[in-house]
């Protein structure tokens, strides 16, 4: 084992990458858990977003355009679960469960051709200068915009819900959508958007995945990245920022078990894959005895003559 | 404009033919994805639901209806329990490799040693590999109020990365010639889940699935503990006054349905699969949700469910070779389904009325 082969410098920028994909649909969830819709399709939204975003940057040769195309494809798929939940009135877990299983499928149809093809390189930001300082520099200033991008959504979501009337509408949607419905707020309206947003979200967080952490397409790829997102809500009790930092603490775990691999320690390979998805779970215990800052109306169906 | 008001009760007529009627919207919009995918509708259709039940070669399809059919109902049986009373076990995947794993460690534990009693021991160990990979999330939700979801399904991905590991290192076979995957258990008489009649496609899982289906039914309408997990889905609070225990609950509909999902994984990897291998699990535990909620989470109706799934599974495999369909088309066919089944349900709940439009 030498543990000396991890660069400190590459984890650091490795692992704001890796955390990425985690931080846009986490962002995207939180808000559609804020409007008080619980959508476990993140999943199936996010594998969406990878293959469109990955299928419309290699035959355009754009990855931004490639980065709006998995944002429309995991909108769209988010909005049959708008329908379902807000239409049909369906039960959201189902309805999260099927958004999954039919974007797990639709993903591998659109995929098959698209296995083996390396994707166009999305290039960082040019920062000049900024770049060139010692540690800072490359860890901080050597990336794409979509990762800044990410980080600006936060403050954004976070701005939206904290200090405008927008954000507020959105809150009282989630804690109680009969006294919303009541002061005439049109529930279904305001979360059906949400829902779209959080779509929206997690198809750039999926492209993010094919385009730039892999980047190739292969099945399946996104390997439960959208049901930690759906954990770290959680454990982010519902807070944008708290979000970015278990992102980033997701992002490093992540990191370092594969540079664990690299590096050649005597744990096995599988133990280390496990990882990841063990310390969510630990998570979940540790954080899941406060349960007061979830959204009151949190995965209730609301129909307006109840 | 056009608006839904609450049913008094739900519509009994509906909620039976709600599961027809969104196979039949699967029919339409799946030939399109067919027609869309450059392939006769019709011949695809005909060669995924005809040929394996009547088809040419129907009598070697036949018996596969069983085999791809048993573990998706045992799966269905233990997880409709659960949805019933609002308990979501969703990771019956990783309790199926879990059963699997601890099945076929017993047997091989024995090799070559011959004995009756092996195939027994193994499962017991099938169903509680399965049964405690499942008490996990249990117990967490009862100790730690953890969302079981998201437990059972991130043990999903541990028991995957665990079955790797056990086929590459514990479990694999000695004489293999360094191939990954363990003894090949349909060569070892002891540990073998043969079939009970040659060509039948009848084994030991298909047996269980049938016993869990009556085991449902009687436990659903005739014993406390059924009327318990009726209650608690319907009207939680309600079930709180009656006397319900809803940590006893939580840890009865886990447990269950992860020794049934452990037992399936034990009947398939010493019978039709024949082998512990790192691609063993094929998906059964995520298609036994679209199952259960198919079958209306009734065991009657899961076992016919069960049926139609598998059906899509073998008529799947025969369109893939003969028209050359590729096999994700089934999978998005499959998650259709389950689509239009949970859209139509609107109707057993509410009726569309016509008239003076309500803010909404």
């Amino acid at each position: 084992m030498d543990l000396s082969a991890i660069n400190p410098l590459l984890f650091v920028a490795g692992f704001l990458v890796a955390a990425t994909p985690l931080i846009f649909a986490a962002i995207g969830e939180l808000v559609v858990e804020k409007s008080g819709v619980l959508n476990l399709g993140v999943e199936g939204m996010m594998i969406t977003g990878a293959i469109c975003g990955f299928a419309t940057a290699v035959e355009t040769g754009s990855p931004l355009l490639g980065f709006a195309a998995a944002a429309v494809g995991g909108a769209v798929l988010s909005l049959l679960f708008a329908f379902l939940t807000q239409v049909a009135l369906a039960n959201q877990v189902a309805s999260g469960l099927s958004l999954t299983l039919f974007g797990l499928g639709l993903s591998a149809l659109i995929g098959q051709s698209y296995v083996g093809i390396k994707p166009p390189r999305l290039g960082d930001i040019d920062f000049g200068p900024l770049a060139d300082i010692p540690v800072i520099g490359p860890i901080l200033f050597t990336h794409d915009i979509i990762l800044y991008l990410g980080i600006a959504l936060v403050a954004g979501v976070w701005a939206v819900l904290k200090f405008t009337r927008a954000g507020l509408i959105l809150r009282a949607v989630g804690e109680s959508h009969d006294a919303a419905h009541a002061l005439g707020y049109k529930v279904k309206r305001i979360r059906t958007a949400a829902i779209l947003f959080g779509g929206a979200c997690a198809g750039l967080g999926g492209a993010y995945i094919s385009l730039i952490r892999v980047p190739q397409w292969t099945e399946g790829m996104t390997a439960g990245i959208g049901w930690i997102a759906l954990a770290l809500v959680v454990f982010a009790s519902w807070k944008p920022w708290r979000a970015l930092l278990g992102a980033y603490l997701f992002g490093g775990i992540t990191q370092l078990q594969l540079n664990l691999q690299g590096a050649g320690v005597a744990i096995p390979v599988e133990y280390l894959a496990m990882s990841p998805y063990i310390i969510t779970i630990i998570v979940l215990v540790v954080l899941s005895a406060d349960k007061s800052a979830a959204p009151a109306s949190l995965g209730r169906t609301f129909h307006a003559s109840n | 404009m056009i608006r839904l008001e609450k049913r008094p009760q739900p519509s009994r007529a509906l909620s039976l033919s709600t599961p027809i009627m969104a196979v039949l919207a699967t029919f339409i919009f799946g030939g399109l994805l067919f027609a869309v995918l450059g392939k006769d509708p019709v011949e695809a259709l005909q060669t995924i639901f005809w040929q394996p039940l009547f088809g040419e070669y129907a009598f070697y399809y036949r018996p596969q209806l069983l085999i791809k059919g048993a573990p998706l109902v045992l799966i269905a049986i233990g997880l409709s329990l659960g949805f019933k009373a609002g308990i979501w076990n969703i990771g019956a995947e990783g309790q199926y490799i879990m059963g699997a794993i601890f099945g076929a460690a017993v047997g091989l534990a024995f090799y070559p040693a011959e004995g009756w009693y092996i195939f027994p021991l193994m499962v017991l160990a099938g169903a509680l590999g399965g049964w405690a990979w499942a008490m996990i999330p249990a117990l967490l939700k009862v100790r730690f109020g953890t969302n079981e979801i998201l437990v059972s399904l991130m043990l999903v991905y541990v028991a995957e990365q665990f079955l790797a590991s056990m086929s590459l290192g514990l479990l694999k076979n000695p004489e293999g010639y360094g191939f990954p995957g363990s003894r090949n258990l349909q060569q070892y008489a002891s540990a073998h889940n043969a079939e009970l009649f040659a060509g039948s496609g009848m084994h030991w899982g298909v047996v269980a699935a049938l016993i869990a289906v009556i085991f449902a039914y009687v436990l659903l309408t005739k014993h406390r503990l059924g009327f318990a997990i009726r209650v608690t889905g319907e009207a939680p609070r309600a079930a709180r006054f009656s006397g319900v225990n809803p940590a006893r609950l939580v840890l009865f509909c886990l447990g269950t349905s992860g020794l049934l999902a452990g037992l399936a994984g034990m009947f398939e990897v010493s019978g039709p699969s024949g082998q512990i291998t790192i691609d063993f699990n094929v998906g059964y535990g995520f298609t036994a949700i679209i199952v259960a909620f198919l079958g209306r989470l009734h065991p009657i109706g899961i076992l016919l469910a069960g049926g139609l799934m598998a059906l899509t599974y073998i008529g799947g495999d025969i369109a893939q070779s003969n028209l050359g369909l590729p096999a994700a088309a089934i999978q998005v066919f499959q998650g259709m389904l389950l689509f239009f089944l949970l859209a139509l349900d609107v109707f057993t709940h509410y009726r569309l009325r016509f008239g003076a439009a309500e803010a909404a």
